[in-house]
């Protein structure tokens, strides 16, 4: 009797929710393990409330079972679209599938998960490393034809952790950027683990080489803005201004790396966009609307300079 | 000059390497890995011997290399103490992520003081290694399991202090403990005040007797009136205690407390720091000085790999290589079998 009471109910909010004409979207959030976790969830539900979709959003604190919990409850409530960023990227051929049956397609955020059945769901939105690299190769050579008209420098690159994808694709895109200018080089590159204590470390080391002394167009390329702000701690205690002498490049786009081209101490970070919302409800409209729908989707991304910083800055720290 | 100050500096240490040959002294093997990675950076990478005077301290690749490796020496200092009970502390890492975060919490949200920010950093750390002595010595609890609570949780109750933020501080005492100089840096002379500490308190009194006895047997201890759960409890506390200050330090060296980070992976720096000195996993005998060169091998190890430019992908082989060498040398077995080829020479 209850169980038949809850399914009449059921029948009633799905109708409820089909007179309004509302788009219901379910969100299983991975969780709040990083601030850049914290303004793609704020994106999210931002957009949501701005476009008036009805959003249900949960958060996984990071476990996978939460995660598939939070899915299969979405099937159970007949949502129109979900939206996933998997915490890990094997396990979700089952509930994807059950997904498939319901007939509710499913768009990965930000990461991709491992299955040899790519129809499990419908898109990728998320960020692309390789082209991130690209954006500071880009930026870089860009920055070097307007200030010296030529095209030339040592490069001082600071990896992150081995093995890591945006390490792997930050260098690849930045390399085949850079692979166009002979007398571009990158004379030293260790892994600097995406920390600022271990940036600061490499840097030390760095400033004590041959090549450093050698270099006459010092340049500093960090995969991401935390091991720049370290290595611009190594830099100032060691009598260099990081400013006039070096150049100084990141990705990630963090306030404080806004903050640090404001001060004159860096000259360029290369967004890696967490406010996904605009473009995923875009998507979502698309697919209610029955419209075609690409496989993967980049997220639109881009290049802060000290052009720009400063008068960005408020509106930096107000993300993240 | 310079040749006459590198001269002298392997002089003392060939003569250093002499005496401890002769005395059989642990210190002798560690000493001498390091011996042979310098002598290997002497032709190879000549900014290893360059020290200059700058800003008013000296400033160069050797300063560089016993400033990064104050840390995990004052790590390793307390793990030498807990190894010697027959214990192990994986928390260390987390520990030193609280104790950073403490601080930074303190002096950023409460405006306090630096000093009661820095005394809030180590009450934090003794907590956390009564924590740990709690669960070791009065449950009972083994070591790897107890500490492995910690190391997982220690770095979310950090995340609780900062907010999940990086907090960012520019109090000049704080940051002077990380950063500042006395002609030498100043996490290596507070690991040597700490070293001089740790020594007269177990060498000159009876404290590490008690230490090696329960590490050694601790049945036997314990008939003979050793209170051997204090013994262990206070070995942790104090591990707790050394691992707050190396948090201090690293906290302070990047003028921020990156709970997701700092200390990161450093407890298997530690652990690896007192076996290349020498001391047994299965505890007893212990060997302080020994596990500060180890410290100071494993991060001479990681600077020649930055000079060298050796790549980040391949790095961990070599160094792993030097490693296994050392403790190849320090095994009775490798000893036997080489000490028989000789006599058979």
């Amino acid at each position: 009797m209850r169980k038949f009471a809850l399914v009449v109910a059921a029948f009633a909010l799905t109708a409820a929710v089909a007179v309004a004409g509302e788009i219901t979207v379910g969100f299983a959030q991975l969780g709040a393990e990083s601030m850049w976790r914290t303004a793609n969830t704020d994106s999210i539900k931002g957009e949501a409330a701005k476009r008036g979709i009805n959003l249900i959003f949960s958060d996984a604190q990071q476990k996978q079972e939460n995660q598939i919990r939070s899915v299969r409850s979405f099937i159970a409530q007949g949502v129109d679209v979900i939206g996933l960023p998997p915490v890990v990227n094997s396990g979700w051929e089952p509930v994807l599938r059950e997904a498939q049956e319901a007939g509710i397609p499913v768009i990965l955020a930000d990461r991709t998960v491992d299955t040899s059945d790519d129809s499990l769901y419908i898109s990728f939105i998320g960020s692309n490393f390789i082209q991130e690299g690209e954006n500071a190769g880009n930026w870089l050579v860009r920055e070097l034809k307007g200030r010296y008209g030529d095209v030339s420098g040592e490069v001082f690159e600071l990896v992150g952790t081995v093995g890591a994808a945006p390490a792997i694709d930050r260098k690849k895109g930045f390399e085949a950027i850079i692979a166009n200018y002979p007398d571009l080089k990158i004379v030293k590159s260790q892994s600097g683990d995406f920390t600022r204590a271990k940036g600061k470390e490499v840097m030390e080391a760095y400033i004590k080489s041959p090549e450093w002394t050698a270099a006459k167009r010092k340049i500093i390329y960090g995969h991401n803005d935390d091991m720049v702000l370290g290595a611009i701690q190594a830099l100032e205690e060691a009598g260099v201004n990081p400013g006039t002498e070096c150049i100084l490049i990141g990705v990630d786009g963090i306030a404080d790396a806004f903050e640090a081209i404001a001060q004159g101490k860096m000259h360029c970070t290369v967004e890696c966009n967490p406010l996904i919302g605009p473009q995923f409800y875009d998507m979502v409209e698309a697919i209610v609307a029955g419209k075609d729908i690409p496989k993967i989707v980049y997220s639109i991304e881009g290049t802060y300079d000290y052009y720009c910083a400063e008068a960005l800055l408020p509106w930096r720290r107000s993300l993240y | 000059m310079r040749i006459l100050a590198i001269a002298v500096f392997w002089a003392i240490l060939l003569a250093l390497l002499y005496v401890l040959r002769r005395n059989r002294s642990v210190v002798f093997w560690p000493l001498l890995a390091l011996s042979c990675l310098l002598l290997f950076n002497l032709f190879s990478t000549p900014q290893f011997y360059q020290l200059d005077w700058r800003d008013n301290h000296l400033y160069g690749v050797p300063i560089d290399i016993i400033n990064h490796a104050s840390k995990v020496g004052i790590l390793a200092l307390g793990m030498t103490l807990v190894i010697a009970v027959g214990g192990i502390d994986l928390s260390v890492g987390a520990v030193m992520a609280i104790a950073g975060a403490m601080m930074a919490y303190m002096t950023v949200q409460m405006n306090q003081p630096p000093w009661v920010c820095v005394a809030a950093a180590l009450i934090a750390g003794v907590i956390a290694g009564m924590w740990n002595g709690f669960l070791v010595a009065i449950m009972g609890i083994p070591p790897m399991v107890a500490t492995l609570i910690l190391m997982v949780a220690g770095r979310g109750v950090a995340q609780l202090i900062t907010d999940g933020q990086i907090i960012i501080f520019n109090n000049p005492t704080l940051t002077f403990i990380g950063n500042g100089f006395i002609v030498i840096p100043f996490p290596f002379i507070l690991m040597l005040i700490m070293f001089a500490l740790t020594w007269l308190l177990t060498k000159g009194t009876a404290v590490g007797f008690l230490i090696e006895s329960v590490g050694d047997n601790e049945v036997a201890a314990r008939r003979a009136g050793v209170n051997s759960r204090l013994v262990k409890f206070l070995v942790y506390v104090f591990c707790g205690f050394c691992a707050a200050i190396a948090g201090l330090v690293q906290t302070s060296n990047i003028r921020s407390a990156d709970a997701n980070n700092i200390g990161l992976n450093l407890e298997l720096d530690a652990i690896m720091s007192v076996v290349i000195g020498g001391t047994a996993m299965t505890g007893g005998r212990f060997y302080l000085a020994s596990s500060i060169i180890g410290a100071l091998l494993i991060q001479a190890l990681t600077t020649t790999m930055y000079a060298k430019d050796v790549s980040p992908v391949v790095a961990p082989v070599p160094k792993a290589l030097v490693i296994l060498a050392v403790c190849l040398l320090q095994s009775e077995r490798v000893k036997r079998y080489l000490a028989t080829r000789r006599e058979a020479v």
